[in-house]
């Protein structure tokens, strides 16, 4: 086992004599080239939980093993197993080029990366900005120069926190791209912290939804999805207010908005598609507007919630 | 790997900044103006009197050579430990904390300022100025070697230790601050000249006073106005490996804090 916790807890003193709780008995096993998918709303305790993984926070109760190792009592050793990238801190050095980044890091972990250097430039196309400054660099730039500096020492464990945040729809996928070959290779064990479901349905097959501290699911992302639906919405804007647009083949549920001038028709794509919805809506009533969009984490805990 | 992580680390640091020499030169300037001025400022105060807490002019230049240089020295090798209350505030410190090596050494080699060296070359040019004076021994020369490398190992200590304040207090850095450059300015004059508890204080608990003011005894051999016995002046480099171990016990109940809080 890669990733081994018991019962692992987090408690904070916010105030005086005021703790909250973060992290609550979660228990917690990755096999060896699993891509995990780590789940769960803002402060649901996935930062904690990956912070007590890596052996910069202590956990308060319960016990954890990475690689083997205690992350705290160990976390040297461990730190040379395992690549971390927090999507909102940065572990390069600002002012150098990139490559020397890269040199640097080569040299902290004592180790010859050149191969695993020369694929990744390759494959993450960084050819043409390895000389720049790292402070110059775009943030998709610089997301595949710090995703490239965890995996130069050959961790057995890669953990992304957030990698692909505030990113654009190109370099998303060139990323994903990326991570879904190494994966699919079986060269890393995965665990990935997202708030974008398209990362965790390309790379993930397991998932794991944390929320309030607790693990609320922990199954393949296929199970998941049979059970709670994994709906779409066609969310539609009329030019007069109508009753709720019940009874259209495929679609499970309508939410109504602004009276009856906006609607939400939620429906599984293995049942029907957007565009039969959206035909069969344009036979009821004139439409002004449309928009498809797809089930995100937040509303995929609701439905855990409420299920 | 022959050359050591951190040696590629600061040399890293030190490429960076000499990309723009006449940024660099103009802030080694102001370095080496910034301690002129506090030599200055002594040598006004001796136009208007003939001694300072009891001592000559040419004896508070020694001990502010002394004081100086050692902070100099201090300032270059861990100046950057100033940074630690951002480091905490922004939670900067994992990414020390991910990586296989101790945080303090990467938090002390991160940003080494080259520019410090116009503190240390005002320092050593004022030592070797007032040292010209000195009734040289054997032992005499030992001091003058160590003493400002005593200081210097002394001084760091002090602020790192300072520093780790931001572990427990969110504003942690004001005290950090005024212990760093309350350490430089009360240093670089004769203990004699401020009050018995500021002067306890030197001696006990913040031993600024082995920075400067015992060496510089030891140096010139004037007896003690303070009545300490002879064998204190000898003693810095003692209380400078003390203090090194009271500021690491305080790291590392620092960061243990650190990853008990998070961020």
């Amino acid at each position: 086992m890669i990733v081994e916790t018991e019962g692992l807890t987090r408690t904070f003193v916010v105030a005086r004599r005021k703790r909250v709780t973060a992290v609550e008995g979660v228990t917690l096993t990755i096999a060896a080239g699993e891509a995990v998918g780590f789940l769960g709303p803002n402060g649901a305790g996935k930062s904690t939980t990956i912070k007590m993984l890596t052996g910069v926070l202590v956990p308060t109760a319960g016990r954890a093993r990475v690689c083997g190792l205690d992350p705290v009592r160990e976390r040297r050793a461990l730190a040379r197993r395992i690549g971390v990238v927090f999507g909102q801190r940065s572990q390069l050095w600002w002012d150098l080029p990139l490559q020397e980044s890269f040199a640097l890091h080569g040299a902290i972990h004592r180790v010859p990366y050149s191969d695993r250097l020369d694929e990744c430039v390759e494959l993450l196309d960084m050819t043409e900005f390895l000389a720049t400054p790292v402070r110059q660099l775009s943030l998709g730039q610089r997301m595949r120069g710090e995703v490239t500096a965890a995996l130069l020492h050959r961790p057995e464990l890669l953990v992304l926190d957030e990698p692909t945040i505030g990113l654009d729809l190109a370099s998303k996928e060139r990323l994903r791209a990326f991570l879904a070959d190494l994966v699919a290779r079986g060269a890393v064990t995965l665990l990935l912290t997202t708030h974008d479901l398209p990362d965790v349905e390309r790379l993930c097959r397991r998932v794991v939804v944390i929320d309030r501290g607790r693990v609320l699911v922990d199954d393949d992302l296929a199970a998941l999805r049979a059970r709670f639906g994994g709906a779409r919405e066609v969310v539609v804007d009329l030019a007069e207010p109508a009753p709720p647009l019940t009874g259209l083949p495929g679609v499970h549920d309508v939410t109504v908005e602004a009276g009856g001038l906006r609607q939400r028709l939620a429906f599984a794509p293995a049942d029907t598609t957007a565009a039969a919805v959206i035909a069969a809506v344009a036979e009821r009533a004139a439409l002004r507007d449309v928009a498809v969009v797809e089930p995100s984490i937040e509303s995929l805990v609701r439905t855990l919630y409420a299920g | 790997m022959g050359k050591s992580v951190y040696a590629r680390i600061v040399a890293s640091r030190i490429r960076s900044q000499l990309a723009y020499p006449v940024s660099f030169a103009l802030d080694v300037f102001s370095q080496l103006l910034g301690q002129s001025m506090e030599l200055l400022a002594i040598l006004v105060i001796f136009t208007q009197v003939t001694s300072l807490g009891g001592f000559s002019a040419g004896e508070v230049v020694l001990i502010y050579g002394l004081a100086a240089t050692a902070f100099g020295l201090a300032d270059l090798a861990v100046g950057q430990v100033e940074a630690l209350p951002d480091y905490i505030r922004t939670g900067e410190l994992d990414v020390l904390l991910l990586r296989p090596l101790g945080a303090l050494a990467q938090l002390l080699s991160a940003d080494v300022q080259l520019r410090r060296v116009g503190r240390v070359a005002v320092g050593l040019v004022t030592l070797a100025w007032a040292l010209r004076d000195v009734e040289w021994t054997p032992l005499r020369v030992v001091v003058a070697v160590v003493a400002p490398l005593a200081g210097a190992v002394l001084l760091s200590a002090i602020w790192i230790a300072a520093n780790c304040v931001s572990f427990w207090l969110v504003d942690g850095r004001e005290v950090a601050n005024s212990v760093t450059y309350g350490s430089d300015f009360a240093t670089s004059y004769p203990i004699t000249v401020y009050g018995p508890w500021l002067r306890r204080i030197m001696c006990f608990v913040v031993p600024g006073a082995f920075v400067a003011y015992f060496p510089a005894l030891a140096l010139t051999g004037r007896p003690d106005p303070l009545g300490f016995p002879d064998a204190v002046r000898y003693c810095s480099p003692l209380v400078a490996a003390a203090m090194v171990g009271v500021a690491a016990l305080v790291w590392r109940t620092g960061v243990r804090r650190y990853q008990g809080t998070g961020s």
